[in-house]
């Protein structure tokens, strides 16, 4: 197998200060929050990379640094061996650029609501100029809808149907790549089932690689071949799902796997989890799970663990074993 | 069993629209004994939310109950007037819904919200207020409840939130609290705190509560019996072991089957094919049956007969077996 994408240090750092005047009145300094810090990892070419994290993990960030939406701070994202931030061959960016496409979370913000269904199918082939005729026909087909759909309008749809429309639309300029940014978080449990399973067909079909991000344990497990979990913007735990289910190292990757509902395990009495995650504007120092942590000891406060590869799971932690 | 906190018979809402009158619930029956926990799931459209909002008065005209009737504590509650139900509610039925931040008012302090809550329902000093108000928050485990009270909604996270509005719920003591939707916002760490926290509520002061949720998960860890619904009615209802493993309606089947599980691995999911139907196009007889593989020609032309099997009943004309029963 060969890597499609390789993420090195990759870091993103956002302004959050108040406007001057504020900040001038009230003796602020500057604020910012790091929203992503100094996360590496691979993506092999025809597989499917899950990010799993809790809110403001920086889950989102990582995937829109791939596609291109926001620049890195630090660090970078190559693609195929190029550095979309950084290269200057503009046929070369233009030509990985077409191998990536993306998924959002709601298909009720993502459709345009004035387009016909064609149009929005066909629109990242028709911006580059190529030829559409009954693309958009075949496409529905493809995601499981009729081809007489393609003269209707997104409001006709439900949130199932939107969501394949979108699919459709993602897979119109023939990606290699698709980003999908919690694809079936809005859908209902058996709508998300047929999604999911589209999405898995397409895969083997069409030989498309996946970057899921999802905080949804159960679904990341389904379709995972490797799974990074995220925890403020670091990434603590990446391994293969049997790995990261069966033996979890990192004691936060433990946290969460406990917290998650279990479907065959009625009226469960565990201890819940105890604290929130710290702002992220001032995140505790050395490892950011340390003020929850039940194994933290004095170089837990002190350093942040490097990545180490255990049994071939990549952990952060200065306790794992 | 003990006497029902909250017994609803036939319960049925209607909308009148345009094109014809929609029945986003229709016959519902369901009690919910004291200390009890009924989970109520459903998709988007079930009418899980609508039954809800009918039980507390809170329908939006149109909407209104059209049949049947609601019972808390022994009071017949339905055809209460405006007033008479504002003085019932908070005080019998207490409401969690699911953004937190929209429940509470963003420019008065939490502590004037539960006390302002107090002095409505409960005959008490300002004094006493303030100290229950403390006590509370402490109860619903917000460290430093005595500072705390002084803060205002946006200076909380959205899982302590989530427990102002628990402690907002349960400061005048009803005996039923309604909770749609309680965690559906909140990561899973945090949903597991809110779980656990209304669990222990429910255990300690025999509170009822009826538990609204899309997420089966969260109803296998915290309701003692499940309801089932599906495009206004119920489908299935029974204790919650027995519903989610060995269910009767091929329809929680099939949404058990849509869940991905551990123990499944990576197969394909099992599908329900098509989706919910819209309210004004309900097909005919039981309305699953376009989506049903069990379904046959009487399904189409009457609803599903009840049938009772111990605790739980279900409504179908060829349900599935369950182990061990006929």
């Amino acid at each position: 197998m060969t890597g499609m994408v390789s993420i090195r240090n990759l870091t993103r750092v956002f302004d959050v200060s108040k406007p001057w005047i504020n900040r001038l009145v009230e003796r602020r300094p500057k604020a910012w929050l790091t929203a992503v810090s100094d996360v590496s990892f691979e993506i092999e070419e025809k597989t499917v990379y899950a990010l799993v994290g809790e809110s403001g993990s920086g889950k989102s960030t990582i995937g829109k640094m791939l596609v291109g939406l926001l620049d890195p701070t630090d660090g970078s994202v190559e693609i195929r061996g190029t550095d979309l931030a950084r290269e200057t061959d503009a046929a070369k960016v233009d030509a990985v650029r077409r191998d990536i496409q993306m998924i959002f979370q709601d298909p009720f913000a993502s459709l345009n609501p004035r387009w016909r269904v064609r149009d929005i199918i066909v629109e990242p082939v028709a911006a580059r100029g190529g030829d559409t005729t009954g693309m958009a026909e075949r496409l529905l087909e493809e995601v499981g809808l009729s081809a007489r759909d393609a003269g209707k309008f997104p409001h006709e749809f439900s949130g199932g149907q939107r969501q394949r429309i979108c699919i459709a639309r993602a897979l119109a300029s023939g990606p290699k790549l698709i980003v999908c940014d919690e694809p079936t978080s809005a859908l209902d449990v058996s709508v998300q089932a047929q999604v999911l399973n589209l999405m898995s067909d397409l895969k083997d079909q069409l030989g498309l690689t996946y970057l899921f991000i999802s905080h949804d344990l159960t679904v990341v497990q389904h379709m995972a071949d490797r799974i990074g979990v995220l925890y403020l913007g670091r990434l603590v735990e990446e391994a293969g799902p049997d790995a990261l289910f069966e033996n979890p190292r990192h004691p936060y990757t433990q946290m969460l796997l406990a917290a998650a509902p279990k479907l065959d395990d009625f009226g469960r009495e565990v201890p819940p989890p105890t604290g929130e995650i710290p702002d992220p504007i001032n995140p505790p120092p050395g490892c950011a799970y340390h003020p929850r942590c039940p194994l933290a000891e004095d170089i837990c406060k002190k350093e942040r663990p490097v990545m180490r590869t255990i049994e071939g799971t990549r952990v952060a932690c200065h306790m794992a074993e | 069993m003990k006497e029902a906190v909250l017994s609803i018979r036939d319960l049925t809402v209607e909308i009148p629209t345009r094109h014809g009158i929609l029945r986003p619930v229709d016959g519902v029956s369901y009690d919910i004994a004291p200390g009890e926990v009924l989970g109520v799931v459903g998709e988007s459209g079930a009418g899980k939310s609508m039954a809800g909002n009918a039980v507390i008065g809170l329908l939006t005209p149109p909407a209104h109950i059209a049949g049947g009737e609601i019972v808390v504590n022994g009071q017949r509650i339905d055809q209460l007037t405006g007033e008479a139900m504002r003085r019932l509610r908070g005080k019998q039925i207490g409401m969690v819904f699911q953004d937190p931040l929209t429940s509470l008012n963003p420019l008065l302090r939490i502590g004037d919200q539960l006390t302002e809550t107090m002095l409505a329902h409960l005959d008490i000093s300002r004094t006493e207020a303030e100290e229950r108000a403390v006590a509370a928050l402490a109860e619903v485990g917000i460290p430093g409840a005595a500072e705390r009270v002084n803060s205002y909604p946006h200076e909380f996270s959205g899982g302590m939130r989530q427990r102002v509005v628990i402690a907002l719920a349960l400061c005048a003591e009803p005996s039923l609290i309604i909770a749609d939707e309680p965690t559906t916002a909140l990561d899973v760490s945090v949903q597991a705190q809110i779980i656990a926290l209304l669990k222990r509520l429910c255990r300690d002061r025999g509170t009822a509560i009826m538990l609204i949720t899309h997420d089966m998960g969260v109803i296998a860890e915290a309701a003692d019996r499940v309801a089932v619904m599906y495009a206004g009615r119920l489908a299935e209802l029974g204790p919650v072991r027995e519903v989610l493993m060995q269910p009767h309606h091929p329809y929680t089947a099939g949404l058990m089957g849509s869940t991905p599980l551990a123990s499944r691995g990576k197969d394909r999911l099992h599908q329900i094919p098509g989706a919910m139907p819209r309210l004004d196009s309900l097909p005919g007889g039981c309305a699953f049956h376009p989506r049903c593989p069990r379904a046959a020609a009487r399904c189409s032309s009457a609803p599903g007969p009840l049938i009772t099997d111990g605790d739980g009943r279900a409504a179908c004309w060829f349900p599935l077996d369950r182990e061990g029963v006929a």
